[in-house]
């Protein structure tokens, strides 16, 4: 069955007419992606997390197009944001704002200069060590997006990528293969929303990779908000190149699915950068999430602090695996991990692991993952207060992870997240819609 | 108002209380006073039903209703307050969302109207405005990152909004200044009337020259040992804790 998914996958990447000026790259990856071996519970970073629902299922079909006036397309309230709409992998311009469009590069139509920089980009920030996913991306590349901010450029409003997946009327499952390659040069600011999101029919199976290069004294704040359906599968990976003094703000948030995946890396390639890193799990019912992030430290003087939350639910099992490398030149790094989780039933799972490689003398590091149920105090606190104990149960699980949003550089898009969140505690947010009139 | 017969009570398999008797009327203002580890918190966060704090023995009934087999929130509802002497903090729930769920369920329980969203916010901002605590503290977590003193002003504030009949306030005044005390002290004695009734349990006589206590009890080895009007607690502040315990101890 797993062979299969390797040849069925392959022949479909290989039935795509590939962008002439990207076959080099594509073929690579075709070659690649056809030695890979999937793994299974012996193999290290995949030993809590099955692939049985996307091995065993049927998705080597390609996206079905979908007209976009049939869909409902989100809005964050309180953002004016650029909004470009991805439907089944495909940028669709009718729903997208024409000032997105404008500052985006769909790979069809880069220009020979953007050919050439896409190239000499695409691929360098993920490397070569990404896992067979990652390779099946490169295999099937032909529809990815570009984002260029020159120079000393502020984009003062956010760029929200909105990647919707939704089935045609036979329901056949389907693979979709996303890429966004995003640079900053030096000293120039973006806001990027990556925001995914899927019908109640979910039949497909989401392959995402992005890259994002960070240059010299250049600031990223970058949002991935996995609000999908329960039956979506979906497999991430996002990797993060800082270069000198640059600066890298992450809220990474995971609903929960069948089953989704994330690999996220930071690369602290050049001294003086900055990581901030914040995520939020929260799986329920069956639904298995995993995280595995690194932060490498490659250079000295550069700081990362990274803070992930999570509350398992009925049946749900979480993994997070967070690792921090320290290369042997990075000097004076100051790195920080704190994974904090939440059973709120016996039969939810979560399998933590802080890694921490060190080989330079002189850094300052610390890591830490606690698992705990909710606390006493707390509990009582509130219940002494009139609030029944299943009120200050939800309550109290709503604000271990509200802290992180509350963080959120933008202050809008908490209060956005917040209902959504606080949906899916049960807790009525009657309060939180008068205080966002203003009231 | 409330009455408590022979209360004894245990903390981790140690006796705290030993048969506690105690009768306050509607309308009266009882003082606690007594040594450290006499039990005076324990006597409050016994009333308040603390898991952990269990009861050995004794009985408890607050308007004719025994409280002691009650969970803490019914207790709660049935008007009883306890002002903590060391108020959590919980990050990620704000003031607000915590006042209004405590609020609508109390209210909700006393058959009194519930509130909505923008009469409460007003009533949560006035009451605010009664203890010194700016109104930006309602949208911060539950007592997170307050002063020692802003946390017992949070928590006189609360009890404004709960309109509770029996508050215990659990040494209020610990690490307060003057200034500090007085608006504490304003604040209960604005909610003084003659349905409501308070006990003040406190380590010193300062308290009682802002808040004059109809009765003054002192608490020692886990029962009352002395009780007298507010000329008590003069005569304990002058001459300390062990005159009693050796009276107590002759008798």
């Amino acid at each position: 069955m797993t062979a299969e998914f390797v040849t069925q996958h392959l022949a479909l990447a290989q039935h795509r007419s590939p962008l002439s000026w990207l076959s080099e790259f594509n073929e690579r990856g075709q070659a690649r992606f056809a030695d890979a071996v999937i793994p299974n519970r012996k193999t290290e970073a995949w030993k809590y997390t099955s692939l049985a629902s996307l091995t065993q299922g049927d998705f080597a079909h390609a996206a079905p197009s979908v007209d976009a006036s049939t869909v409902t397309l989100p809005n964050i309230a309180g953002i004016d944001a650029l909004r470009l709409v991805v439907i089944n992998g495909e940028l669709n311009i009718e729903a997208s704002d024409a000032k997105a469009l404008e500052l985006i590069v769909h790979f069809a139509d880069a220009t020979q200069e953007q050919q050439d920089q896409i190239n000499a980009l695409l691929g360098t920030i993920q490397g070569e060590g990404g896992h067979l996913f990652a390779q099946l991306n490169d295999a099937n590349i032909n529809a990815g997006l570009f984002l260029n901010i020159p120079r000393n450029q502020r984009l003062k409003q956010p760029i929200h990528i909105c990647y919707l997946t939704t089935p045609n009327s036979e329901k056949t499952g389907f693979t979709v293969n996303t890429r966004l390659l995003v640079n900053l040069e030096t000293s120039a600011e973006a806001t990027v929303i990556e925001h995914y999101i899927g019908d109640e029919e979910q039949n497909s199976f989401t392959n995402a990779v992005s890259e994002f290069r960070v240059g010299d004294n250049a600031k990223l704040i970058h949002y991935r908000l996995q609000l999908m359906t329960e039956g979506a599968l979906h497999i991430g990976n996002a990797h993060i190149d800082l270069q000198r003094d640059a600066n890298y703000e992450g809220f990474h948030l995971g609903l929960g699915t069948k089953l989704t995946r994330n690999d996220i890396v930071v690369n602290h390639n050049v001294g003086g950068s900055h990581s901030e890193m914040a995520g939020v799990y929260v799986p329920k019912n069956k639904q298995l999430i995993d995280f595995h992030t690194c932060i490498e430290h490659k250079a000295a003087h550069c700081t990362s602090n990274e803070v992930f939350r999570g509350i398992m639910n009925d049946q749900s099992k979480a993994v997070f695996n967070g690792r921090i490398q320290i290369h042997r030149d990075a000097q004076k790094t100051l790195a920080e991990l704190s994974n904090k989780n939440l059973l709120l039933t016996n039969t939810a799972e979560i399998n933590t692991k802080p890694e921490l490689e060190i080989y330079a003398d002189d850094v300052k590091c610390a890591h830490g993952a606690t698992v705990a149920q909710l606390e006493e105090k707390a509990m009582f606190y509130l219940q002494s207060r009139g609030i029944s104990k299943a009120d200050a149960k939800v309550m109290l699980s709503f604000g271990f992870i509200n802290e992180l949003i509350d963080n959120l550089p933008h202050e809008a898009i908490g209060d956005w997240l917040r209902p959504i969140l606080a949906h899916r505690f049960g807790r009525s947010s009657d309060l939180d819609d008068q205080l966002a009139q203003g009231n | 108002m409330i009455e408590i017969k022979n209360l004894q009570a245990k903390v981790e398999d140690k006796d705290i209380l030993k048969g506690l008797n105690l009768n306050i009327g509607p309308g009266e203002v009882h003082a606690i006073m007594g040594p450290n580890g006499a039990g005076k918190s324990t006597l409050g966060n016994v009333l308040a039903g603390r898991p952990n704090y269990e009861v050995t023995g004794g009985s408890a009934t607050l308007n004719g209703k025994n409280i002691l087999d009650l969970d803490p929130e019914e207790r709660a509802r049935e008007g009883l307050f306890l002002a903590f002497q060391y108020p959590v903090e919980i990050p990620g729930v704000s003031n607000l969302e915590f006042l209004k769920a405590s609020v609508d369920s109390v209210r909700e329980q006393q058959g009194k109207k519930a509130l909505d969203s923008v009469q409460f916010l007003k009533l949560a901002r006035e009451k605010c405005k009664a203890v010194n605590l700016d109104a930006s503290f309602l949208k911060r977590g539950v007592n997170e990152g307050f002063s020692g003193g802003e946390k017992k002003r949070n928590e006189l504030m609360q009890m404004m909004m709960l309109e509770p009949t029996l508050c215990i306030l659990d040494e209020t005044d610990s690490g307060l200044d003057i200034d500090a005390l007085q608006v504490v002290a304003e604040g209960v004695n604005a909610m003084r009337d003659e349905n409501r009734s308070f006990i003040v349990v406190t380590h010193y006589q300062r308290l009682l020259d802002y808040i004059v206590p109809d009765f003054v009890h002192v608490l020692a080895n886990g029962k009352i040992v002395k009780s007298g009007g507010k000329e008590l607690a003069l005569e304990l502040e002058e001459k300390g804790y062990g005159w009693l315990e050796n009276e107590n101890g002759a008798a």
